[in-house]
């Protein structure tokens, strides 16, 4: 983890209001691990004082990329920033995805910048996978073509059909695990809207298989310090306890999450 | 390192004992137990480190949402989440006696009992210099209602502390009092050996779409640059009533607000909400205040502390 002041190299639409953000950042970029994200504070933003996280979707060579949503003040100020400006960064920040086991078959699940957050994961894993992928429209589907390019098979929904099958991911998820056979043991990797988490935790449940899920908190210090972030943990006594997203997580093991908020 | 040019300026500073090399020093809530930040900052450039609360068994806090961004500030309501005593010295104190930094723990407690114990435990902790006493806290109902506000009560915690602690004793005050004076008073009269200045506001945010208050706990405090103008006039007129050294706190960005706390009566300043936006803000006001010192011509820090012409 380190502060970076970062130089912008790109930043272009990519599409439905989705924009890509390429920054030359030579002291964070060698040390991301895939899920990781920074913590970027967003220039001109006047009396906002908060940084935002992004996940990071590429690193390598010196470089870090985001992908993000104008979806606020901070995302909507982000919009004009111009190659060549400097950005804030404290990163890389997060534990990350781990490797996926031996002997079962990857399976992500991403709903919006999810499928940035999972494409390191996508590249470093030892064996591909499938990818679900789902949105409220075909323009909210990501980087299809780049998980492809890695040997992923892509299976999408969205809500109102324009992309893949018409319904939510759960239903191309549910799909497959029922055609699957039972020799094919799945991991899943999610990231996505919260909803989607519990319910790729609710059918890792059902299966008995593992599944990394990367939950979305609000953040303030994004390193540890202020306890905003945090997530309810089960504990062996039966109990719980609070764990911090931007710190222990933002990657979980979904039998340890109590989804009760 | 220094350069020989600014080695001139003393910016050293005797807070109730604790000797600081700077006035700056990064406020409770916003910098953790220390850890958090080691990889981003060098803590020996810091006046001093006071952690996040700490109570005698510890506690979990509020619930989600804690904190949330407003106007030129932040409402939080953390709930004053902490391992509690035993847990702070075990799992943070090794950590941070390894820097050349002093320490301040931020104490709080539901009772009196609470409070004196809490300061009978520290004060055989090694690597400890000071306790800063939270009467003030916006987030649980013992904090500000009864302690902080209530003359008879705050008398009685501080002086119930004072007897159980040698250690360097720093009343954190309630930001809304009408009568600041007479508290900051109160608390020297107790054996207070400098004051702390201002916690948060208490406030409240509502989205109104949902019509639903914007933190878990409904209400919390408000910290940043909105809340400044309000500490600098608290610590003025607390610096008028006392001869106690005071800590300024409450939206410090920069140099410049740093240096106004500072004009108006405090000795040394704590940065709070800061650090999340930048987590090297402390050294830079140090950076700053130096320079402001030489354009001033001045050479102690001492120079500047209540100098503010009325
Ligand atoms: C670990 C992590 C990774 C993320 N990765 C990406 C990504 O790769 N691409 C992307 O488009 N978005 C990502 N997000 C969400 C992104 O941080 C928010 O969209 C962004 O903070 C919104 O800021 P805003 O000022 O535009 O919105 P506003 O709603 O105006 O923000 C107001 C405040 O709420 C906070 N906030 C609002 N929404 C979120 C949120 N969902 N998560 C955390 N804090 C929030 C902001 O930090 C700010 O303090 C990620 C969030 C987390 C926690
Ligand atoms: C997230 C957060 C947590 C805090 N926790 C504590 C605490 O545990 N004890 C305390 O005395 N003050 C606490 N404070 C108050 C700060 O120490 C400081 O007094 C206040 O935020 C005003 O300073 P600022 O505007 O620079 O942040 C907290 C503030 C914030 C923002
Ligand atoms: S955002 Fe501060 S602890 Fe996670």
């Amino acid at each position: 983890m380190q502060l970076e002041e970062a130089r912008i190299v790109q930043h272009t639409e990519v599409q439905g209001g989705y924009r890509l953000l390429v920054m030359d950042a030579p002291g964070i970029a060698p040390q991301v691990k895939p899920g990781q994200f920074v913590h970027l504070k967003v220039p001109h933003l006047g009396e906002a004082l908060l940084r935002r996280p992004f996940s990071i979707f590429k690193a390598g060579e010196g470089r870090l990329s985001i992908l993000y949503k104008s979806i606020g003040q901070g995302t909507n100020t982000m919009k004009y920033l111009q190659p060549g400006e400097s950005l804030d960064l404290i990163g890389p920040l997060g534990n990350g995805f781990p490797i996926p086991a031996e002997d079962t078959l990857p399976a992500l699940v991403a709903g919006g910048y999810g499928m940035a957050a999972l494409y390191l994961a996508a590249r470093t894993a030892p064996v591909r996978g499938l990818a679900f992928f789902g949105g409220r429209k075909s323009d909210d589907i990501l980087c299809v073509d780049e998980f492809e390019a890695l040997g992923w098979e892509v299976r999408i929904a969205t809500d109102d059909g324009t992309r893949g099958k018409k319904g939510l991911v759960t239903a191309v998820l549910d799909e497959w695990i029922g055609q699957k056979g039972p020799a094919v043991v799945p991991e899943f990797f999610a990231c996505g809207p919260n909803p989607m988490l519990k319910a790729v935790a609710d059918r890792a449940a059902a299966g008995g298989w593992k599944a990394w899920v990367s939950v979305d908190r609000n953040m303030c210090c994004g390193v540890g310090a202020c306890l905003t972030c945090v997530q309810k943990i089960r504990t062996p006594d039966g109990g719980w306890t609070w764990h911090r997203v931007c710190r222990e997580g933002p990657v979980f093991e979904s039998r340890e999450v109590v989804w009760d908020e | 390192m220094n350069n020989t040019m600014t080695n001139e300026i003393d910016l050293s500073v005797n807070i109730g004992g604790i000797r600081m090399k700077t006035p700056v020093m990064v406020a409770s809530g916003t910098f953790g137990y220390g850890p958090e930040y080691a990889d981003l900052i060098d803590f020996n450039q810091l006046g001093a480190i006071v952690v996040k609360g700490i109570c005698l068994e510890g506690t979990k806090g509020n619930p989600t949402p804690r904190t949330v961004e407003v106007t030129s500030g932040l409402i939080n309501a953390i709930g004053l989440q902490n391992p509690g005593v035993e847990g702070f010295v075990r799992n943070y104190m090794p950590f941070l006696r390894q820097f050349d930094v002093p320490v301040i723990v931020n104490i709080w407690g539901k009772t009196v009992e609470e409070y004196e114990e809490v300061a009978a435990r520290f004060d055989q902790v090694e690597g400890v210099a000071g306790l800063e006493v939270n009467v003030s806290c916006p987030n649980i109902k013992e904090g500000r209602g009864l302690f902080g506000t209530n003359p008879d009560m705050f008398r009685r915690v501080l002086s119930a502390v004072r007897t159980r602690t040698r250690l360097t004793l720093i009343p954190k005050l309630a930001p809304d009092l009408s009568h600041i004076g007479s508290f900051a008073k109160a608390a020297e009269e107790c054996g207070a050996d400098a004051l702390s200045l201002i916690n948060s506001i208490p406030a409240m945010a509502i989205d109104v779409e949902t019509r639903r208050p914007k933190l878990g706990n409904v209400t919390g405090g408000l910290s940043g640059p909105a809340i400044r103008p309000i500490a600098v006039k608290l610590v003025w007129e607390a610096a008028k009533a006392v001869k106690i050294p005071m800590i300024g706190i409450g939206g410090i960005m920069n140099a410049n607000d740093a240096l106004e706390f500072m004009i108006a009566g405090a000795s040394a300043v704590a940065i709070g909400t800061a650090n999340f936006t930048d987590p090297g803000t402390a050294m830079k006001v140090t950076a700053g205040i130096r320079s402001y010192m030489e354009r001033h011509s001045l050479t102690h820090i001492k120079q500047v502390v209540g100098t503010v012409k009325t």
